[in-house]
């Protein structure tokens, strides 16, 4: 019995070791990501592809809802309880670099030149601070202008032929409103969503089309507070308010409604591809923006991944590999493939140049232009509210401009002071 | 005797009317989740072609954390539960039958914990999770709602109407305190002990506020947290947030109609008492 | 040991776990809000200096405040009432009739023990806007214009205030009902023999009895609005409390004060002040009405 009993002491020991020097042997680390289901169903596929590359280390991935990812983010990094490599939208990088929640790329692995040659500018420019570059991404997006075939049909239009310029913008959407009886919109011929990519459209596209720069060089000044910037408001608002072609949150917002196909012609980013392909007996096509005096601009952005700061030793390597894995050419084109984002890289993007959908996209980076957020949400809901108050409480266009300039200055000086 | 026809026949037909709007947004709740994407967005009121399509892709398939949802809200209610008929029952029976200084005193303390209001706490509890490290635990879910000021009150009234002789006797018998609890005391309330189970379990499945703060992995919402993140960057999926508002209501209207007496006596004595 | 020493220390034996709960999450807790409420605590910052009552006077000066104080005094100055007086309508009504009481008593419970989330989900279903919107879809059957409902600033509290009002029905509903069935059938048979009319019946009788089962609802209720949150945040585009922060109450305020812009110590203030306002409520009520509950009694 005795002898029994010291045997399986023994054991247990022996087990307990093993198992302590097989933990060892395996680094776990941890990918935090915003939950949207083709990112997440591809980087489960790219873990399983890194982790049968680099047998002893494990990565688990835990995804958070959008309007939370934030609230998770300054509730566990400062705790000590963050992941290593986190995903966050390049719009927060300068919200994530003041608060230190990310450490430098070392520059053994992304040097300067590795990023010069492998990356567009622009993103080399937003995850550049003091110096220190601090991010890298696997895709990028640009906005585009998508359609309903069918709707065009039926509304007398060439489903191949899609606005070119803001006027036949305008005009078109005027020909794919519905409305019921008593006069209320029940197809919208353009989604009017600024709490979508609508803010974005406004602030980096139709400003510029209309002469104005949102922001200075620093991009830490208010710009648009003119004239010119009126005018676009203006023609964003007639919109809605004079041609009635669409208002926020119809059918609750543009996704829902162009997937309902009660939207004709919606503008959002290349990351909707692979939702909207997931709709059956959705007819639809993308195409540039629209220009408007000759002028064509567009608002890009990227989803990028950092390494949270604190993360040390073999946790660091491990993490350095993954983050070279993900962003690596064949992650690239996987994520084009089954996400719809655009390849960071020009070479690898510029090889799809050929397919119609993607290379819509593409063509929009040649002149985007990317703002730098010190407060994505409040400066989002700025717009918003803006709309909100000329279309819902008659407020004058220039009026509720200077002080929504004013407003947003203010969000900016503080997050610098 | 005609003008008292009328009068009562007006008021069946205005308590009619009210049926109507109580009953309504629920009926239409049900019909939506029958319709797919496409039916509802349809101008109709019953489905062109019903199907269970979303009850499926909500309980079935493996995408979906409508399961582990629902799973966490049945744990949550019901340790809270268990533990507040426990420690609720045993306060109240202790400020009912014993004296001991300072038991008015403590009463009182008890009583005005219902004054201070969640939205004051949920900051330091907050602050309390993460320093315990009890940030996406059943724990850190379960913890305020472990013993209720309410249901102290509550038992407390009943304990009040216990004979003292069937204590003392019991105590003549030689049964430690704790064992006349348990085997005397409880067994004479259960009326009160199944209202208050009740009551904590339907009021703890519908908390929102604190599990929304605390439960921050999706796996660990509770399911009125999961619902509420239904509509997201991706659009709103009306049919599925339909279903997914009809099965979560599904427990609680069986416990409805099990316990209906339980429950409109529970109510009416919430108001009478207090 | 004497008897009642040994029965005290029994108590204190069995009062011990649930006071250190008591104190732990409920005590305690206020007492580490009001002392944060004095410093600069953040989530994305490390600091944590003492600075008095800076929070309390950036919150009382930030209009976003202010605006949210209102709607929440607009949710409880109007939904308590009507609330109430709905119910105490409902509960005079079922007291009439004889058959169905059950059936109807149960019919109006149905919101109250459902889930808010769901419930607020399936109103903002109903409120949507044309083509989608089942209650606009009805106005223009009828010939009615369609209403924005939940997108408009002017209409969207109430739409919100509707809903809560409809859950909160069938639990007052079933108190009145309750309280009305206690009164003794001598005391109206007498008052009716004596040629008293149904109205008199009423207001000299019923109501007056039923003071204090009213005093109690009103505060319960008053309190529940002064704290709506789930409703707000699950009716409003994005959980912004909008359009244009027409629906935002305190307790949404202070979450998104909180949680959204982590400015932990701000929240604690304003938790704080919306705290003491509803401490102000309910006290004012008790005043009020007590006086009116005892002056009845004479």
């Amino acid at each position: 019995m005795k002898r029994f009993g010291v045997i399986g002491l023994v054991l247990i020991v022996l087990l307990v070791v093993a198992a302590q020097a097989a933990s060892a042997q395996t680094v776990t680390i941890t990918y935090w990501q915003y939950f949207y289901q083709s990112k997440v169903d591809l980087m489960t596929d790219l873990i399983k592809q890194f982790e049968a590359k680099n047998p002893g280390i494990k990565v688990e991935q835990v995804t958070f809802p959008y309007e939370s990812y934030n609230q998770k983010v300054a509730a566990s990094i400062p705790a000590g309880e963050g992941p290593e490599i986190i995903n966050l939208y390049s719009g927060w990088l300068p919200m994530y670099v003041k608060a230190a929640y990310l450490q430098p790329l070392p520059k053994t692995v992304f040097s300067d030149s590795y990023m010069k040659s492998t990356y567009y500018p622009f993103v080399v420019d937003a995850v550049n601070f003091g110096g220190k570059l601090y991010a890298a991404p696997t895709a990028v997006r640009t906005l585009a202008l998508i359609w309903n075939k069918k709707l065009f049909r039926e509304a007398g239009l060439d489903p191949e032929k899609p606005p070119v310029t803001l006027d036949d913008l305008a005009a078109y959407a005027k020909k794919l409103s519905k409305y019921d009886a008593q006069g209320n919109l029940i197809q919208a011929g353009l989604t009017m969503q600024p709490n979508g990519q609508g803010h974005n459209w406004i602030r980096d596209v139709l400003f510029r089309q209309f002469g104005v720069a949102p922001y200075d060089a620093t991009g830490r000044k208010v710009t648009y507070a003119t004239p010119q910037g009126v005018a676009a408001l203006q023609w964003y608002m007639d919109r809605i308010t004079k041609d009635k072609v669409g208002y926020p949150n119809f059918t609750t917002d543009d996704v829902t409604a162009f997937k309902a196909q009660k939207a004709a012609m919606t503008i959002d980013g290349s990351f909707r591809i692979a939702t909207l392909k997931a709709v059956t007996d959705l007819d639809w096509g993308a195409a540039e923006l629209p220009s408007n005096k000759g002028i064509q601009s567009n608002f890009a952005s990227f989803w990028t991944h950092g390494i949270v700061a604190g993360v040390s030793g073999k946790k660091l390597d491990a993490s350095i590999k993954f983050l070279q894995f993900i962003t690596s050419p064949e992650a690239m084109e996987q994520w084009l493939a089954r996400v719809g984002e655009l390849p960071a890289n020009p070479k690898i993007a510029a090889a799809h140049k050929d397919d119609p959908i993607v290379s819509v996209f593409m063509k929009g980076l040649a002149y985007a232009h990317a703002t730098a957020f010190v407060d994505e949400a409040g400066q989002r809901n700025l717009f918003v509210d803006m709309v909100d108050e000329i279309n819902l409480k008659g407020a004058k266009v220039d009026d509720v401009l200077k002080r929504t300039a004013a407003q947003e200055q203010k969000l900016i000086d503080d997050f610098w002071k | 005797m005609i003008e008292r026809r009328m009068t009562t026949i007006g008021a069946y037909l205005i308590l009619i009317v009210l049926s109507v709007t109580m009953i309504f947004p629920f009926l239409w709740m049900v019909l939506s989740s029958f319709k797919d994407a496409t039916q509802i967005f349809q101008s109709r009121i019953f489905p062109s072609h019903p199907t269970l399509d979303n009850y499926r892709t909500i309980l079935l398939s493996g995408s979906s954390r409508f399961p582990q949802w629902f799973l966490n809200s049945a744990i949550v209610a019901t340790c809270t539960t268990v533990s507040v008929l426990f420690f609720d029952s045993l306060l109240g029976y202790t400020l009912a039958k014993f004296s001991f200084p300072g038991k008015k005193l403590i009463f009182l303390l008890v009583i005005s914990t219902l004054m201070i209001p969640t939205e004051m706490l949920v900051i330091p509890w907050y602050a309390l999770s993460r320093a315990m490290k009890w940030g996406n635990t059943y724990w850190g879910i379960m913890f305020p709602g472990m013993i209720s000021a309410f249901g102290v009150f509550l038992m407390r009234q009943f304990m009040t109407t216990i004979p003292n002789d069937l204590l003392d006797a019991a105590r003549i018998d030689g049964m430690g305190e704790l064992n006349i609890f348990i085997r005397v005391v409880l067994p004479l309330v259960t009326p009160a002990l199944a209202t208050l189970a009740i009551f904590n379990f339907i009021g703890n499945w519908n908390a929102f506020l604190w599990p929304l703060i605390v439960a921050s992995k999706p796996k660990m919402f509770t399911l009125p947290v999961g619902l509420a993140n239904f509509s997201g960057e991706a659009g709103s999926d009306w049919h599925l947030i339909m279903t997914g508002a009809t099965v979560s209501m599904i427990p609680l209207v069986i416990i409805f109609i099990i316990f209906q007496k339980q429950i409109v006596r529970g109510i009416a004595m919430t108001g009478l008492k207090g | 040991m004497t008897l009642a020493k040994k029965r005290a220390m029994t108590a204190y034996v069995f009062l011990a776990l649930p006071l250190v709960f008591f104190v732990g999450v409920r005590f305690g807790p206020m007492l580490y809000a009001m002392g944060r409420s004095l410093t600069d605590w953040s989530l994305l910052r490390k600091t944590n200096q003492f600075i008095g009552l800076d929070n309390f006077t950036a919150v009382l000066s930030d209009g976003v405040f202010l605006k949210s104080l209102g709607n929440t005094l607009t949710y409880a100055l109007v939904g308590a009432p009507i609330v109430i007086g709905l119910s105490l309508g409902i509960a005079l009504l079922l007291n009439r009739v004889i058959h169905a009481r059950g059936l109807f008593r149960l019919i109006y419970i149905l919101p109250y023990i459902t889930p808010i989330v769901a419930v607020s989900w399936v109103w903002r279903w109903m409120y949507q806007s044309p083509p989608l919107g089942i209650l606009n879809a009805l106005f223009s059957a009828l010939g009615l214009p369609a209403r924005d409902f939940l997108l408009s600033p002017k209409e969207a509290l109430y739409s919100i205030l509707a809903v809560n009002i409809w859950v909160e029905l069938g639990y007052c509903t079933t108190v009145f009902l309750a309280g009305i069935q206690t009164i003794p059938m001598d005391c109206i048979e007498a008052a009716k023999i004596d040629g008293a009319t149904d109205g008199q019946v009423l207001f000299r009788i019923i109501l007056p009895l039923l003071m204090p089962i009213t005093l109690f609802l009103m505060i319960m209720q008053g309190i529940q609005f002064l704290r709506i949150f789930t409703p707000v945040y699950n009716m409003s585009s994005q959980a912004m409390g909008g359009p244009l922060d027409s629906t935002k109450s305190a307790a949404l305020y202070i979450y998104q004060m909180a949680f959204t812009k982590f400015e932990m110590g701000r929240a604690a203030a304003a938790s704080l002040i919306l705290f003491a306002l509803i401490m102000a409520v309910t006290l004012l009520q008790l005043r009020l009405f007590d006086k009116r509950a005892t002056g009845q009694e004479q």
